[in-house]
C-alpha cells in the first residue's frame, strides 16, 4: 500500500465489498456492548433509587425521551450519507411556535397540524435544496438554517407562550396506552418503518453507498441528488412531529421550545455506531443508544442531580463514542505487524475531517 | 508599443478595481454604511455618543470572539466550545475578586486567559489524539464545560458590587472616547493580522484550510498549527469571559449561553468561508460588527428585536452561497488558465 | 327513669368534661417524616435563593425533610420535569412559584391525584392546580404603590415605560394589570406608558433591554421593574449613563443588590418584602396541608411558626403582609 492509499483510508476512503461483513461484524459487535451497557445503567438506576423500576417512571422516561428520539431518526440517515442537519431542533421550535400561532388565530386544530408538518417539510427542502442543488457545505447551510427557523419561530410567537390547547389533542402528548405514552408508541412504528427502509430495502442501500463514496455510487447510477433532497424533506417533517408531541405534552407553544436538542440527538446517533465519516450505522443502534441516555438521565434526575449537570453525561457520552474505538483502533495498529517498511508519518499528520 | 503600455497600465486599475469589489471587506463597510445611514435618516439619536458607545462594546466581545473563531475555521475546523469557556472564566474572575478584592486586574486577566488555554488545549487533545472530527469534539465540551459552569456556580451570582470599580471601569472609560475594552480588542485585531499575513506560521493555516491533504504532503507540521488554532481560540475566549464581567458586571452560570453560533456567523459573513484556506480576521470582526449594528438600527427603529435571529440566519445563508459561487467562479478560472498553458 | 336520667346527665357531664380536650385546635403537630419539595421559577435569581432559604430554615424549624429543585431558565416547560420527577420520588407536597398559569396544570393534577399536596407561592397558577397560594402582599397594593411612588418622583408628568420578567409570568402581569388600571385614575393624565419590556429575570437580557429603552424613547422619564433582577441590571446600566439621576427608577429589589444605587442617586426608592418570610410561610401552609390539620378552606387558620398564625381566605390565598419601602434612611438596616 502506498502512502496515498493510507492517506485515503484514513479520510474514510472506498469501502470495498469485502469489507461488508466486518462492517456488519463490528456493528453488532457495537450494539452488543450498547445492550449491555443499557443493562447495567438499569440494574445501577435501581440501586441508586428503588423508585426506579416503577410504571409510573417508566412512563416519564419513555415520555421524556421521545421528543429527541423521533429528531434522531431522519438524522441518523442522513449521517450516514455523510452529511449533518444542526436544523432539527429548530424546526421542531418552528414547528411548535407555529401551533401556537395558528391556534391563537383560531384555526381549527385539524387544520393546524397538517399545516405544521407541511411547514416542516418546507423547511427540510430548503435545507435539501441549498446542500443539493447549490454544493454548499451541510453543516455550514444547517447552522445558518438553525438560526434562521429558530428565528421565524421568534418572528411569529416573540416572548409569549400559548399554553390553552383543547384536552383532546393535548392529551394525544400526554396520555398513555398501558404505561407507554402515545407518543412514544408513534415513535416506535416510525423507528421500525425506518429500520425496514433502511436495511432491508434498495433505498436504504444506496444510503450507504452514497456516505462511502459519493462519486462512485453516482457512477453507479444511484441518484444521489434525489436522494439527499428526500433524506431532508423527511428530516422536515419528522422534526416538526416533534415539535407538535412537544407542545402537546407540555402545553407550551414557545419560541424557545426544543433549544440544544439537535446535540442531544446528534450525541444519540454518534453514540449509536453511525460513523461520522458516513457509510455505516444501524437505527437499531441509535435506538438503544437514545434509550441508554434516557435512563441515566432518568437515573440521575431520581437522585436529584439537576438537569444541568445531565448535560456532562451527554458531552461525555458523545466524546467517549468516538474517542474510545479510535483509541482501540489505534492500539490494534500498533500491534499489528508490519508488512512493509512504509511509515506511517502521513496517516499520523492526518486531521480528522467535520462531516460536510 | 504605446497601446500596450496603456493597456497594461488600465488592466492594472482595472485589476485593482476587480479585487476590491471581490473584497468581502469593502462590500461589508459599504452594507454598513448603508445600515448606518439608513438609521440615523430615520432616528438621529442612533449616532449619539452613548448609543454609539453601548453599541461598541456590545460588539466588542463578539468581535473578539470571532477573531479567535477565526483560525480554526480558516484550518477547516471549528470551536463550538467558547461560550463555555467564556461562562467558566467569566465567573472564575468574579469568584477571584469576590474571595480576594485586592488581585491586581492583570493578574486576573493572565488567570482567565490561561483557563481559557487550558480548556482549549483539552479541545485539541481529543481532536489531535483522539481523532475526534473538531465539530463533535467542540459540541462536546460545549456540553461538559457548560455542565462543569453550572455544577460549579451552583446557582450564585457575582453582583457588581463586589467587582472593584476600576475593574468596571475597563467597560467604561478609556482614551480618544473609546472604552478601554475596545482598544483590547483592536489590540488583538491587530496582532493576528499580522500573524496570518506575514508569518509563515499564517500562511501554514491557510494551506491545512484550502488542502490538508497537500499541507502534510509539503511538510507542514498540520497537528502543531492545529493545536495551536485551538489553543488561540482558548485563550481568546478566555479573555472575552474576563471582559465580560467587566461589561456587564454581574456573572451567573448563564454567561455566554448559546453565544457560538453568534459567533460563527460573525466570522463567515465576514468572509472566512466556513470551508476553510480563506478570510481575514479583519472582516470577522466586520462582520460582528454589522450584526451589532443591525442589532442596535433594529431597536432603535422600535421594529420588535425577535427579528433579530433570523436576520442573522439569513446573512449566514447569503454569506456561504456567496463564497461557494466565488470559489466555483475561481475553479473555472484556474481551470481555464491551466488548460491555455 | 331514674337510671335512664342518670345516664343521660353522666352523658352530657362527661360531654361537657371533655370537650376543652376533645380537638385540640391551637397546637396541631406537624407529621413526622414529611417530605417537601419547593420549586422556584429558576434556581440562579438571588430573590428565590433567598425566599427558598426561608422555605428550607422552615422545614428545619418543624423537623422535617425540605429541598429545592428548579430549573435555571424561568420556563414552565423546564419547571415540568421536576413536578414529574416529584411525583416518582413521592413528595408529601410540592410548593411551587409557578411561571405560567395554565402550563402545569395537567402536571399538578396528576401529583394531586397521587395524594400529593400543592402549594404556590409568589407566582400563583390558576386556582384549580393549588390548594393555597400564599402571596406576598395584595397584589392590588403592589401594583399601585409602584405607580404611586415613580409619579411622585417624576411629578405626575411624562413618558414612562416597565420593564418586567417573562411575558406568561402569572404575578408580573396581575400586578401590571393593577398598574395600568391605576395609570388610568384623572391624576395620571399627563404620564403615559409608552411600553413593557420583558428582561425574562436574566440579568444581561434586563440591561440591554433597558439601554434598548432608552434608545428607542428618547422623552423617557421613568422606568418601573416590579422584578429584583431587572431593577438591579436597570440601575446599574442608568449609574453609568448619562442619564443617572435624570430617568427614575423604582420597582422591587434586594436591599443588598440596590444598597450602592441608593447611595449614588440612581434609585430614590424601591420596594419589596423579606422573600424568606414569604418561603417560611409557605412552608408551613404545606407542611399544615400534608399533616392534614388544614384543608385549604376558607376562614381556616394555621400556626406559621414565628410568623404566628394565618387565616385562609377567598380560593385559598394567604398574605403574608405589607411591603417595606427602602430608601437612603433605612436601607441599612437590612440584610437580603
Amino acid at each position: 500500500m502506498n502512502s496515498s492509499t493510507r492517506l485515503q483510508l484514513a479520510q474514510g476512503g472506498p469501502s470495498d465489498a469485502g469489507k461488508q461483513g466486518r462492517r456488519l461484524a463490528r456493528a453488532v459487535g457495537w450494539e452488543l456492548i450498547l445492550g449491555i451497557l443499557l443493562l447495567a445503567a438499569i440494574v445501577a438506576g435501581q440501586i441508586l433509587s428503588p423508585d426506579f423500576l416503577t410504571t409510573a417512571n417508566w412512563t416519564n422516561l419513555l415520555a421524556n425521551f421521545v421528543e429527541i428520539a423521533l429528531l434522531a431518526l431522519p438524522l441518523t440517515l442522513i449521517v450516514i450519507t455523510k452529511e449533518i442537519d444542526l436544523s432539527v431542533a429548530s424546526i421542531l421550535g418552528l414547528s411548535s411556535s407555529l401551533l401556537g400561532f395558528l391556534w391563537q388565530a383560531r384555526w381549527p386544530m385539524p387544520l393546524v397540524l397538517p399545516t405544521c408538518l407541511a411547514a416542516g417539510a418546507l423547511a427540510g427542502l430548503l435545507n435539501g435544496f441549498l446542500i443539493v442543488q447549490f454544493r454548499l457545505p451541510s453543516l455550514a447551510v444547517t447552522i445558518g438554517t438553525l438560526t434562521l427557523f429558530r428565528g421565524f419561530s421568534f418572528v411569529l410567537l416573540g416572548d409569549r407562550a400559548i399554553a390553552d390547547f383543547p384536552p383532546e389533542y393535548s392529551n394525544l402528548g400526554f396520555g398513555t396506552i398501558g404505561f407507554l405514552p402515545i407518543p412514544f408508541i408513534f415513535f416506535l412504528i416510525l423507528a421500525i418503518v425506518t429500520a425496514i427502509v433502511v436495511h432491508a430495502t434498495p433505498f436504504g442501500r444506496t444510503l450507504f453507498a452514497i456516505g462511502g463514496n459519493q462519486t462512485a455510487a453516482q457512477f453507479s447510477g444511484v441518484r444521489t441528488q434525489r436522494t439527499k433532497l428526500i433524506l431532508f424533506a423527511v428530516s422536515g417533517i419528522v422534526s416538526a412531529l416533534a415539535g407538535i408531541v412537544f407542545t402537546f405534552r407540555f402545553m407550551s407553544s414557545r419560541a424557545d421550545n426544543g433549544t440544544g436538542f439537535e446535540l442531544s440527538a446528534l450525541a444519540a446517533v454518534f453514540l449509536g455506531g453511525v460513523s461520522v465519516v458516513g457509510g455505516k450505522g444501524t437505527v437499531f443502534g441509535t435506538f438503544l443508544s437514545l434509550l441508554l441516555i434516557a435512563v441515566i438521565n432518568n437515573a440521575l434526575t431520581l437522585v436529584d442531580v439537576s438537569n444541568e449537570i445531565l448535560t456532562i453525561v451527554t458531552g461525555s457520552l458523545l466524546i467517549s463514542s468516538i474517542v474510545l474505538p479510535n483509541l482501540l483502533s489505534q492500539v490494534r495498529e500498533r500491534f499489528r505487524p508490519r508488512h512493509s517498511a512504509e511509515t506511517s508519518a502521513p496517516v499520523a499528520q492526518s486531521v480528522p475531517q467535520n462531516p460536510s | 508599443m504605446k497601446r500596450d503600455y496603456l493597456m497594461g497600465k488600465f488592466g492594472g486599475l482595472s485589476q485593482a478595481w476587480e479585487r476590491l469589489l471581490r473584497s468581502r471587506e469593502a462590500w461589508l463597510v459599504l452594507l454598513l454604511a448603508v445600515l448606518v445611514i439608513g438609521t440615523a435618516s430615520a432616528n438621529t439619536r442612533f449616532l449619539g455618543s452613548q448609543n454609539i458607545k453601548d453599541l461598541m462594546l456590545n460588539v466588542s466581545l463578539i468581535a473578539l470572539l470571532a477573531i479567535g473563531q477565526s483560525i480554526p475555521i480558516i484550518m477547516r475546523q471549528i470551536d463550538l466550545s467558547v461560550g463555555s469557556i467564556v461562562g467558566i472564566t467569566a465567573f472564575l474572575s468574579g469568584l477571584i475578586f469576590f474571595d480576594h478584592p485586592n488581585t491586581p486586574n492583570l493578574l486576573v486577566f493572565l488567570v482567565g486567559t490561561g483557563v481559557g488555554v487550558l480548556l482549549g488545549a483539552i479541545n485539541a487533545a481529543l481532536i489531535i489524539w483522539g481523532r475526534v472530527p473538531s465539530l463533535i469534539a467542540t459540541l462536546g465540551t460545549l456540553y461538559i464545560y457548560r455542565g462543569a459552569d453550572y455544577a460549579w456556580v451552583h446557582g450564585r451570582q457575582i453582583n457588581a458590587a463586589n467587582v472593584p470599580a476600576s475593574f468596571l471601569a475597563l467597560g467604561n472609560i478609556g482614551f480618544l472616547g473609546l472604552p478601554l475594552l475596545m482598544w483590547i480588542v483592536l489590540l488583538f485585531l491587530v496582532l493576528a493580522a499580522v500573524v496570518l499575513r506575514q508569518l509563515p506560521m499564517g500562511r501554514e493555516c491557510y494551506a491545512i484550510g484550502s488542502n490538508p491533504t497537500a499541507a502534510v504532503l509539503a511538510g507542514i507540521n498540520v497537528h502543531r498549527r492545529v493545536c495551536m488554532g485551538f489553543l488561540f481560540s482558548g485563550g481568546i475566549a478566555g479573555l472575552t469571559g474576563v471582559l465580560w464581567l467587566a461589561r456587564f458586571g454581574t456573572v451567573d452560570a448563564t454567561a455566554g449561553l448559546g453565544i457560538e453560533f453568534q459567533v460563527v456567523t460573525a466570522a463567515v459573513v465576514g468572509g472566512v468561508a466556513i470551508t476553510g484556506g480563506s478570510g481575514t480576521v479583519g472582516g470577522a470582526a466586520l462582520g460582528a460588527l454589522l450584526l451589532g449594528v443591525f442589532n442596535s438600527a433594529l431597536v432603535v427603529l422600535r421594529v420588535p428585536p425577535f427579528w433579530q435571529q433570523a436576520f442573522q440566519g439569513t446573512m449566514l445563508l447569503v454569506a456561504i452561497s456567496v463564497d461557494a459561487y466565488l470559489a466555483h467562479r475561481l475553479a473555472i478560472r484556474l481551470r481555464i488558465k491551466r488548460s491555455h498553458l | 327513669m331514674k337510671p335512664r336520667c342518670s345516664l343521660t346527665i353522666a352523658v352530657v357531664c362527661s360531654l361537657i368534661l371533655a370537650a376543652p380536650w376533645a380537638p385540640a385546635q391551637e397546637k396541631k403537630e406537624i407529621k413526622k417524616g414529611l417530605k417537601i419539595a419547593f420549586i422556584p421559577k429558576n434556581i440562579n435569581n438571588p430573590y428565590n435563593v433567598i425566599e427558598t432559604g426561608g422555605s428550607l430554615a422552615a422545614c428545619k424549624d418543624m423537623g422535617i425533610e425540605g429541598k429545592v429543585v428548579g430549573p435555571s431558565d424561568a420556563s414552565a416547560s423546564s419547571q415540568v420535569s421536576y413536578i414529574n420527577t416529584m411525583i416518582t420520588q413521592r413528595q408529601s407536597a410540592i410548593v411551587l412559584a409557578a411561571n405560567d398559569p395554565n402550563a402545569l396544570l395537567p402536571y399538578l393534577k396528576r401529583a394531586t391525584q397521587q395524594g400529593i399536596k400543592i402549594v404556590t407561592m409568589d407566582s400563583d397558577t390558576a386556582k384549580e392546580g393549588r390548594t393555597i397560594f400564599c402571596n406576598q402582599a395584595s397584589s392590588e397594593m403592589i401594583g399601585r404603590s409602584e405607580v404611586q411612588m415613580l409619579a411622585k418622583e417624576i411629578d405626575y408628568k411624562g413618558d414612562i415605560a416597565i420593564l418586567s420578567a417573562t411575558p406568561n409570568a402569572t404575578n408580573q402581569n396581575t400586578w401590571i394589570g393593577f398598574m395600568k388600571d391605576e395609570l388610568q385614575k384623572p391624576e395620571y393624565k399627563d404620564m403615559k406608558l409608552v411600553t413593557v419590556a420583558y428582561g425574562n429575570d436574566d440579568d444581561q437580557k434586563s440591561f440591554t433591554e433597558t439601554q434598548g429603552l432608552l434608545e428607542a424613547y428618547p422623552n423617557l422619564r421613568g422606568i418601573i421593574s416590579p422584578t429584583t433582577v431587572g431593577i438591579s441590571a436597570a440601575a446599574r446600566y442608568l449609574s453609568t449613563s448619562p442619564n443617572k439621576g435624570k430617568i427614575a427608577l423604582v420597582g422591587l429589589g434586594t436591599p443588598n443588590q440596590m444598597r450602592q444605587f441608593v447611595k449614588d442617586g440612581t434609585v430614590k426608592e424601591f420596594a419589596l418584602w423579606n422573600p424568606a418570610d414569604l418561603g417560611y410561610l409557605a412552608a408551613y401552609a404545606a407542611a399544615q396541608l400534608a399533616s392534614g390539620n388544614i384543608q385549604g378552606k376558607e376562614g381556616e387558620t394555621f400556626s406559621a411558626g414565628k410568623l404566628g398564625d394565618r387565616t385562609i381566605g377567598k380560593d385559598g390565598l394567604v398574605i403574608l403582609g405589607p411591603p417595606t419601602v427602602f430608601s437612603a434612611d433605612n436601607i441599612d438596616q437590612f440584610n437580603f
